[in-house]
């Protein structure tokens, strides 16, 4: 991997959870315009350690971090760190696709709004774009003052990528984006993630291993909050180093 | 072998039928419980209403008393309600909202909390007189509110406070979890998240618990009798440092101080009628709203 292409350089990094270390001393780089997946088995460490790469845990009171994660070669840990910036910055899409109760059109306003935007030109023009880019504006053009609730589930969760790219982040964490929507869905988003990689920097982490496969470029596998291999996900998926990597991709566990 | 089947079958129809009867005996046990509480309330509203309906007419409501209140409407004492709630709600629902807020978002779990906690459920737990008496001791004596407008307003706002936080703490903590994260994870603060996404959410819980708080204090005798009601005013207060009558000093009044009492009766049973269907009336708001938002809320 190219040392200076690394969007996110993770080193020594560890995350507790008060006494339990959930995330145990993990090294790795996140190149930029790149997917990378993150695999392994419910309470491996990682959607943990996604969360740690916009300071998501923060809200978890209990959280601690040792090690450094840096972004642009700055420590995101530090503690003058600033972390509206860094959210701003790398924006989240979780599971449960959670538009806002609001219209379609507030909802992708919301971060630009907030960032003190009010010119309604401005905004509209900041919100067509990230609908265009979510794939979504064909569908909704019509309905941006009807609930972003009344959508359905894949056209929620474009709808809450659409809000984050409203902001231009450079990277996107997605925390099991599809695993709560029905398989034609599943491949809008995939194909959407295929084509935002242009232009942004996606990290994703994902129960299902043909998801990880189709769409990454590296893939990392995690198992009981340690990183057990990193690399091409062509070679972690024809040929991993690891015999754990191995047993999980050929589902002996799970 | 039929036979015996059969046999078989009637003696299990049999005991089933007894399990039925047991069963049925308590439910309608049950069922008459149930009912009794029902009943109570139709029986206070018939005869409340049945005393009351007939003196009820616009002048009722649009008139002042005349001739040492035997005569004449209780224009002045809907008035001093109306305002009474008014000016508690205006000082309740910034000073609820704000401690709801603090309990629901900032607070750390710890002694301090602790104590605010415990001190905000032995407040609601506080008889009403004992307010009352606070706000004699503090507003009308200490700060020289006098018997006002002013001094029973904020003694009512202390009253109802403790309900009002709890209702606005409750409807700021349904919000979901998701929300909130989607808020930070666009880079918002903290204190936008809440100003943007969180109190919009609750706000239509958190005027529900307003309007049933309205209910509450509106109907409240005690802590008013010793700060702002008086037992005659000639109309409408002009400012907020004088008493004002209000509908359940009125009816005590009436019932028990008056030089008239029996030549007050259909007055008494007609305020009594006018207070019921307003505190009725605003308890069906907010009821209404409420049932009107869960349909509405899709998460």
């Amino acid at each position: 991997m190219v040392e200076k292409n690394a969007l996110f350089e993770i080193r020594n990094f560890s995350i507790h959870y008060g006494d339990f270390l959930a995330v145990k001393n993990v090294t790795v780089n996140i190149e930029a315009h790149k997917i990378t997946a993150i695999i392994g088995p419910s309470g491996c460490g990682k959607s943990t350690l996604l969360r740690a790469l916009n300071r998501m845990n923060d809200l978890i009171v209990t959280a601690w971090v040792e090690g450094e994660a840096l972004f642009h070669e700055v420590n995101i840990y530090h503690k003058d760190a600033d972390v509206i910036e860094l959210r701003k910055r790398v924006g989240m899409v979780f599971q449960k696709p959670n538009p806002f109760p609001n219209s379609v059109y507030e909802n992708v306003a919301y971060g630009p709004k907030i960032r003190g935007i009010k010119k309604k030109s401005q905004l509209d023009e900041i919100v067509e774009n990230a609908l265009v880019r979510a794939d979504l504006w064909k569908e909704v053009k019509d309905k941006l003052n009807e609930s972003g609730m009344s959508l359905s589930g894949g056209q929620m969760q474009r709808l809450c990528i659409a809000r984050s790219l409203a902001q231009e982040p450079e990277v996107l964490l997605f925390d099991e984006p599809t695993s709560a929507l029905d398989p034609i869905s599943t491949a809008n988003i995939e194909n959407l993630l295929q084509e935002l990689q242009k232009t942004v920097t996606i990290v994703i982490v994902t129960h299902n291993m043909q998801q990880a496969a189709r769409i990454s470029k590296y893939t990392s596998f995690m198992y009981l909050g340690e990183l057990v291999e990193f690399g091409d996900t062509d070679t972690i998926f024809v040929n991993p180093r690891n015999k754990l990597t191995e047993e999980y991709i050929t589902g002996r566990f799970g | 072998m039929s036979a015996d089947r059969e046999k078989q079958d009637t003696f299990d129809l049999i005991r089933k039928k007894r399990i039925d009867l047991k069963q049925g005996f308590f439910l309608n046990l049950m069922r008459t419980m149930g009912f009794t509480g029902a009943f109570i309330l139709l029986a206070i509203l018939f005869f409340v209403a049945y005393n009351g309906i007939h003196i009820l007419s616009w002048e009722f409501i649009t008139q002042p008393p005349v001739d040492a209140m035997t005569k004449g409407g209780i224009f002045p004492v809907i008035i001093g309600t109306i305002l009474l709630t008014f000016f508690c709600m205006l000082v309740v629902i910034p000073i609820g909202v704000t401690t709801a807020i603090f309990l629901a978002e900032y607070s750390k779990p710890g002694v301090l909390l602790k104590m605010v906690m415990m001190s905000i459920y032995t407040l609601a737990g506080v008889p009403s007189v004992v307010f009352g008496l606070f706000g004699l001791a503090v507003f009308v004596v200490a700060f020289n509110f006098g018997m006002s407008l002013l001094a029973g307003s904020l003694t009512l706002a202390i009253t109802v406070l403790p309900y009002i936080i709890s209702t606005s703490e409750e409807s700021l903590k349904a919000v979901p979890y998701s929300f909130k994260e989607a808020s930070l994870a666009c880079g918002a603060t903290k204190w936008q998240t809440i100003r943007k996404v969180i109190v919009p959410t609750a706000m239509p819980g958190i005027l529900t618990g307003a309007i049933l708080g309205t209910a509450k204090v509106a109907g409240e005798t005690a802590p008013i009798m010793f700060t702002a009601a008086a037992f005659f005013t000639p109309g409408v207060p002009r400012s907020l440092l004088e008493p004002v009558m209000a509908l359940p000093y009125h009816i005590y009044v009436l019932a028990t101080a008056g030089t008239h009492i029996d030549e007050t009766r259909p007055i008494q049973y007609g305020t009594a009628l006018t207070l019921i269907v307003l505190v009725l009336g605003m308890n069906l708001l907010g009821i209404i709203l409420r049932s009107r938002q869960r349909k509405k809320r899709s998460w």
